[in-house]
């Protein structure tokens, strides 16, 4: 079995304004959602209580926010949560909010109906999901100034600056996403972000991989045909190793419960927009930035002998 | 030409695949119920507990699937979890002293395994159920009292030498000496300066003003000891709740982590971990026998017990407190060579502590143990708090001589137990106000959900990655999914070797990884159809396919790695497993795709000489 019989390469530079608009475009929206709407951050980055309440049968909303409402607190957020038997309670913190608070709430809440089962409780003070939020912001910073050296190291300084730019799309995208639609945004989800980071440079590395064979392969070539023909033939692979990995992304978010959904969620999107980045965000901007064989032709050894038998 | 591997190479594979079976195999055996002894303080975990506890299950008439001993720790497994909470009611009722009982899960890994040093991975507690807090220490107060307490000593030494001074005073953490006259100025200095060695002093001779800080390494010494006090002092309380490999560790410069797998009550863990502790130093009253038994004790006197539960008659009247207690520190007596601790007192409690022995010189102190303790208990679905004061004699010296500022005690069994009182000493006086800062509770039903799950999205994820690459690739396809087969076996023995704590993050990782494992076979198997279709003859193509793909998966796996590394870095708890687990899948993965994947098609197709046709 084989889908991709691509007999002639495609011009994908060909169609380099155009992507760039697309993805200009879509960029900018990411940006607006998250300048206007900001990411939902979850209480993982804003310090709160959150506590999950089971009921054996369906849970009475209206009497669960009565009873917290008798014990003064009254900016608590009550929703399902999954099933009608599961309730989640999202307190801001506020002066006086302690993890003792949970205590007191949860045993009101058993003092209306005796059923009721706590499923999950968590208390994050404010100092500490500040702390997560300068620290996730720099652990992002790091990998995107580790990943440009290694690619700078490894191919020249034009590929590093590409792959960064193609990856930040990615990431201003998920982010921009879970902005304009109001996703909460977690621990875990920042953990698929930065996961999302290493997995899309690792696509555009792919393509620059053959680009830099080519490049030594078709001597007479144009720069446009050597990246459409370094495209074209990993196109195959491309397509077959995101759906492999989305596949396993799909799993979990079916089948891998709530604690696992928006960070399937977001590697979702990272992988979609990871392949369009890699193959009509990077590679036409590392022609705009003005690519050459001598970028890549360095006297190493390993160019010149093709062990090709 | 035709693929083979040297025979080292074959060898190679085939060994790290048998290790990492041996390595993986613990965490399928599943867990016996079990119930855990640790010794509290003084007892022992000995063979002679071993036979007691044999004695106390036989009379029971319960059947132990075995006994085992370690790290200070008995380890009682069951068949079931009926006779598991028999055994630990009983074992609590007749041990429940001198032992801590909790109720455990042991992992079931046969011996012949646990031979090889083999063992499951840690469950975290999102996966079995707990609570975690953070707590952060109140370093500001450490520091504060510190200060205090050197004003307080500046005080007395210069009152003690007969230095006039007009005031000492703090200010914004300066301890301010204003001395009257230029002379007493330059006595003033010396004295300080030789004896508050922790201080860094200026002197503004011409205010007649001695300005003390705490230097920068006092600074850091009190920080780093208000943290370990305060481990210590959370150890010996979590002991208290019975609480099976709980974990109590540092974190940062001034917070400590603290969970407690299996906890339920969370507002009982928490009472504990908030009790206040106090020492007291008392005489022991020689002059009255000791009450028997539900006699009263003597007017003036107060019957204690020590912590073997034997009476001790002490006098009512309380020589000093731990509040006065300003440093305490275990080391060797020099004359005798016997353990010792040595205490240092504020000057109030120098002064009586002086006055007191030096008129009791060949009588016994004795060091009390006080904790102050609120229980919540559940009564007809009301939570009742009661206060419950536990005091105890946890040692007895003899004074043979007057008592100073600095003194020793001595009459300790080992070091350690010198080690501890000293800790106990020094958390009795300063331990520094927790706060908690962070609180994740999981349900123990949540906790087997969330394994269910994890397990469940893995193996449908692999399977539906199996049948298409089988569909897709044939022949390699098959050796793909075995190589990726391989690579989760050996991420797994890795995890497990390591002794990693499996979460519900670091099960997305695995999941992750596994998606990402495949792209270097779906990289090589592209690459050995390219050459096909170029005209290579198979065997050229496997070779071909294989070599280039390899700095390919080289390069686009460094970059992941890089990533990796910086989420593990830099990411708190669950962020650091799920970046554990992606930096050992993604070396698991090269080696699974390069060498056991080319292992499998070399024995496949490398005897052929004349190979006309591959599956790919």
């Amino acid at each position: 079995m084989e889908f991709f019989k691509i007999k002639r390469d495609i011009p994908f530079m060909r169609y380099g304004k155009l992507t760039t608009t697309i993805s200009l475009v879509t960029f900018i929206l990411a940006v607006l959602a998250l300048g206007f709407k900001g990411l939902n951050l979850g209480i993982d980055f804003t310090g709160g209580i959150l506590m999950e309440v089971s009921y054996p049968q369906t849970a009475d909303l209206e009497a669960i926010r009565k009873t917290l409402e008798e014990e003064r607190i009254t900016e608590a957020a009550v929703q399902n949560f999954g099933t009608s038997r599961d309730v989640l309670i999202r307190l801001p913190l506020r002066e006086d909010t302690g993890a003792k608070q949970s205590d007191e709430i949860f045993s009101a809440l058993k003092a209306q109906n005796r059923a009721a089962e706590l499923k999950r409780v968590e208390f994050v003070g404010p100092q500490v999901g500040k702390e997560m939020y300068e620290s996730g912001g720099l652990a992002l910073m790091l990998v995107a100034a580790g990943i440009m050296a290694y690619l700078a190291m490894r191919f020249a300084w034009r590929f590093a600056v590409a792959a960064m730019i193609a990856n930040m799309h990615d990431i201003v995208i998920i982010l921009g996403m879970f902005a304009f639609f109001e996703w909460e945004f977690t621990l875990s989800v920042l953990a698929g972000v930065l996961a999302i980071l290493g997995y899309s440079v690792n696509e555009s590395v792919v393509v620059f991989d053959r680009v830099r064979e080519n490049f030594r392969k078709m001597r007479k070539a144009a720069v446009t045909e050597v990246i459409d023909n370094a495209i074209t033939a990993t196109m195959s692979r491309t397509i077959i190793t995101h759906s492999m990995t989305q596949l396993m992304v799909l799993a979990m978010f079916f089948f891998g419960g709530d604690a696992l959904h928006n960070f399937a969620l977001a590697l979702t999107i990272g992988i979609v927009f990871g392949i369009y980045s890699s193959v009509l965000v990077a590679c036409p901007v590392v022609l705009a930035l003005g690519v050459s064989r001598a970028d890549l032709l360095l006297p190493e050894k390993e160019g010149l002998v093709d062990n090709r038998p | 030409m035709r693929n083979r591997f040297p025979l080292w190479k074959n060898l190679m594979v085939a060994a790290v695949l048998i290790l990492g079976i041996i390595y993986a195999l613990p965490n399928f055996f599943g867990e016996d119920p079990s119930v855990q002894l640790s010794a509290v303080r003084a007892a022992k975990v000995d063979d002679r507990l071993k036979v007691q506890v044999q004695s106390l299950l036989d009379a029971a008439g319960l059947k132990a699937k075995a006994v085992e001993m370690a790290d200070k720790r008995m380890l009682v497994r069951f068949g079931d979890t009926d006779s598991q909470l028999k055994a630990s009611d009983i074992l609590n009722e007749r041990l429940g002293d001198a032992y801590t009982v909790a109720l455990n899960l042991a992992p079931s890994t046969p011996s012949w395994l646990r031979a090889f040093g083999a063992k499951p991975m840690y469950l975290g507690l999102d996966l079995r159920g707990g609570v975690h807090f953070l707590l952060q220490v109140d370093m500001d107060a450490a520091v504060k009292q510190a200060e205090d307490r050197y004003a307080e000593d500046a005080r007395s030494l210069l009152r003690e030498n007969k230095i006039r001074y007009q005031s000492v005073e703090k200010q914004n953490g300066v301890i301010q000496v204003r001395l009257p006259d230029s002379n007493t100025l330059s006595q003033a200095q010396v004295l300080l300066k030789r004896e508050l060695r922790g201080l860094q002093i200026d002197v503004k001779g011409s205010e007649n003003l001695i300005e003390g800080r705490l230097s920068e390494v006092e600074r850091r010494e009190i920080k780093r000891f208000a943290v370990a006090q305060n481990i210590t002092t959370l150890r010996n309380r979590v002991n208290e709740l019975g609480v099976a490999e709980p974990v109590i560790q540092q974190q940062g410069e001034d917070r400590i982590v603290v969970q407690l797998p299996g906890v339920q009550d969370t507002a009982r863990a928490k009472e504990i971990l908030g009790a206040t502790a106090t020492l007291e130093f008392r005489l022991v009253d020689n002059e009255h026998p000791v009450p028997a038994e539900g006699e009263k004790a003597p007017l003036g006197s107060h019957l204690y017990r020590d912590r073997q539960n034997r009476p001790v008659l002490l006098e009512r009247k309380i020589i000093v407190t731990g509040d006065q207690v300003v440093d305490a520190a275990s080391g060797i007596d020099q004359q005798s060579g016997a353990p010792a601790v040595y205490v240092t007192l504020n000057s109030v409690g120098a002064k009586k502590m002086g006055d007191i022995t030096r008129e009791n010189v060949g009588r016994a102190m004795a060091v009390v143990y006080i904790e102050n303790k609120s229980e919540t208990k559940e009564v007809g679905g009301q939570k009742v708090t009661t206060k419950k004061k536990v005091e105890e004699v946890i040692n007895i010296a003899t004074i043979r001589d007057r008592f100073s500022k600095r003194f020793q005690i001595t009459g300790l069994d080992s070091t350690e137990e010198a080690r501890n009182l000293a800790l106990l000493l020094r958390a009795g006086a300063l331990a520094a106000p927790v706060d908690i800062v962070e609180e994740r509770t999981v349900g123990p039903s949540m906790g087997k959900e969330n394994i269910d799950r994890g397990i469940k999205s893995n193996g449908y994820g692999f399977v539906a990655i199996a049948v298409f690459m089988i569909l897709y690739y044939r022949a390699f396809g098959v050796f793909s999914v075995l190589a990726l087969g391989a690579n989760v076996l050996l991420l797994v023995a890795v995890l497990s070797l390591l002794q990693a704590t499996l979460t519900l993050p670091g099960l997305a990782g695995i999941a992750l990884t596994v998606g990402m494992a495949i792209d270097a076979n779906v990289l090589i198997n592209e690459r050995i159809r390219e050459e096909l279709r170029a005209g290579s003859t198979p065997h050229a193509a496997i070779h071909a396919g294989y070599e280039r793909a390899f700095s390919t998966i080289l390069d686009s796996n460094v970059t992941t790695f890089v990533a990796g590394i910086a989420l593990f870095l830099l990411g708190a708890g669950p962020v650091r497993g799920f970046a554990l687990v992606l930096c050992i899948g993604i070396l698991t993965s090269m080696f699974s795709a390069v060498l056991v994947s080319r292992a499998l098609v070399n024995f496949t197709y490398g005897r052929q000489r004349k190979l006309v046709k591959i599956a790919v």
